[in-house]
């Protein structure tokens, strides 16, 4: 173990991805010319855990982020050069698989000797399962037992000191598997500036960061240009945010300069706000934070300080997202255009409601949408103002067999001659469902493990 | 007063978990909160939502930031994993909850369409 005295100088935090397939470029920049201290990727939302279980098991190798080894050839030169040092849940579901190749890319460059440690501990699908008829589902209230599909994965949500232990045993890269999105961010904040794991208001200020640039580049431009009211300088090249960290908890959430997009009090706001429900209780593994007294404050050209977070203790348990196999869902669509076209999709609908019913086609649910008039928001939505020029109309279902999820969409194909007339060519597409659902865990049956490889 | 859609004096951003999705909405101007403290409340948003959300509705404050948090339960078909929707995670119901009319005082009408803004 390092042991080091705390760090008076500011801290230097980039978000460089925030989901599975996020691009790899901004992170590489970032990398370059950040002046980085840590490097963050996170690239796990609530399913992929559970679709990379699923990888492994075809592929015992697998099941780690398919982009880590691109990722990793283009950033880790300027990691090394700049002393940053990398914190990712790219392990997924296989964290000792993550640093086997991991290890490979750092030797492939020659940069070694390096430090790579991967965390383990966060599969408790076997506890889960042997605790199926007392686990209770947070969506129900029913027990795990209670699923009626097949329970594939069952992943809990750690917290910040498993990778603060990976960060004192000198790691330069820790890879994870499932933990809190936020305590990616954390973790260093807490290893480096010596935060006692007791100090919530501490924690909370840092999860207000953290919470901030966990969904990357959404808080400096993504998902918030609306022409004529919010508008985004160069969208196209959003520059990924970074975080500047203060001992005493105050944060500026910034990017770099000559990139695109936004870092404003406005967007700042929506993503503070961003899936969270009780703004007093919003909780971590670590910390449950408090964002009704955050207070933001542009103090230069897209940089935005955050002060006021606060933190309550942490929670005693640990939820834990569980996958389950829940049948098949097809769906497929085809475009109507011109006079009448709303008719003729209409008719088309009538056509596939009866065929489906002729051939006895078993479907849990059946949607239907006019897209272009109603899809998203359905009688939510603004009237018309015209007759559509051209509609697409899409069906999807639900069924437990995918023999019947295949046959929707066969009917929705045979729509090309021996429907209603002149339509585009239907497309059709089946999948399996990966259904997630949400139940919690005592924090003492998770063991973590820190396997560290020295990479020479 | 004249009626503006939502959209001329507040931003919006939708997020999930589960089958409940959350809508962050956020007053353009610190003196446009008022306004949406006293309209934008859960029973009017159950109304616009109507075949959307099949749960009930919370809304928290955030006057800090001048916004409000909606939190809308059952509102994702059922879960974000499952549903049949284009939209499953409700991303676009930010869109929606914009298009929601609110009764705008004369002072501040005036000022939205000295902005270019028009009323409906």
């Amino acid at each position: 173990m390092t042991t080091q005295a705390p760090r008076t100088r500011t801290l230097r935090i980039g978000a460089g991805a925030s989901y599975a397939g996020d691009r790899v470029e901004p992170a590489t920049e970032l990398a370059a010319r950040g002046r980085l201290d840590y490097l963050v990727y996170e690239t796990l939302a609530e399913r992929t855990i559970a679709l990379a279980q699923l990888e492994r098991r075809k592929h015992p190798e697998a099941g780690y982020n398919e982009l880590l080894a691109d990722r990793f050839y283009s950033a880790l030169p300027h990691c090394k050069k700049n002393r940053t040092r990398v914190v990712t849940n790219m392990g997924a579901a296989n964290p000792a698989g993550a640093a086997k190749r991991t290890a490979e890319v750092i030797r492939g460059l020659q940069l070694g000797p390096m430090k790579v440690a991967a965390v383990l501990g966060d599969d408790v699908l076997r506890y889960c399962l042997n605790h199926a008829d007392r686990l209770k589902l947070m969506e129900t209230g029913a027990p795990l037992s209670s699923l009626e599909g097949q329970i594939v994965s069952a992943n809990a949500y750690l917290g910040a000191d498993v990778i603060v232990t990976a960060l004192r045993k000198g790691a330069d890269i820790v890879l994870t598997g499932r933990g809190g999105d936020c305590s990616l961010f954390l973790a260093p904040m807490i290893y480096e500036f010596g935060w006692r794991e007791d100090d919530w208001d501490l924690l909370g200020k840092g999860q207000t960061g953290a919470d901030m640039v966990e969904c990357g580049a959404n808080v400096s431009g993504g998902f918030f240009a609306d022409p004529g009211y919010k508008e985004v300088p160069e969208l196209w090249n959003l520059g990924y945010p970074l975080l500047e960290v203060e001992r005493d908890g105050t944060i500026v959430v910034a990017k770099l300069d000559g990139t695109g997009g936004i870092i404003n009090r406005a967007i700042c706001a929506e993503q503070m706000i961003y899936e969270i429900h009780d703004p007093a209780n919003y909780i971590t593994p670590d910390v449950i934070v408090d964002f009704t007294a955050v207070e933001l404050e542009e103090i230069g050209p897209d940089r935005v300080r955050i002060t006021g977070g606060r933190g309550k203790p942490r929670p005693e348990q640990l939820k834990v997202s569980v996958g389950v196999l829940e049948g098949w869902i097809g769906e497929a669509e085809i475009i109507y255009a011109g006079l009448g076209c709303l008719e003729r999709a209409r008719l088309a609908e009538k056509v596939v409601r009866e065929r489906l019913r002729i051939g006895g086609v078993n479907l849990q649910e059946l949607r239907i949408d006019y897209v272009g008039m109603n899809a998203l928001h359905g009688e939510a939505s603004l009237p018309p103002q015209a007759p559509p020029y051209e509609v697409c109309l899409r069906f999807a279902g639900r069924a437990r067999e995918k023999r019947d999820a295949v046959k929707l969409g066969r009917e929705v194909e045979t729509l090309v001659g021996k429907g209603p007339a002149s339509s585009s060519m239907p497309r059709k597409h089946v999948r399996e469902v990966l259904a997630i659902y949400s139940c919690l865990i005592p924090r003492a049956v998770i063991t973590p493990e820190i396997l560290v490889t020295e990479v020479t | 007063m004249k009626t503006f859609h939502l959209r001329e004096l507040a931003h919006a951003r939708a997020g999930d978990k589960g089958d409940t999705n959350n809508i962050g909405v956020i007053a353009y101007q610190p003196h446009y909160y008022p306004i949406i403290l006293r309209q934008i409340t859960p029973g009017r948003v159950q109304q616009h939502f109507r075949g959307i959300v099949q749960g009930r509705i919370t809304r928290y404050e955030l006057p800090k930031v001048h916004a409000i948090n909606l939190v809308m339960e059952g509102a994702l078909g059922g879960g974000v994993t499952r549903s049949l929707s284009l939209d499953p995670h409700g991303k676009s119901y930010s869109a929606l909850i914009l298009t929601m009319p609110v009764e705008v005082p004369e002072d501040i009408a005036a000022e939205l369409m000295l902005a270019g803004r028009r009323p409906l």
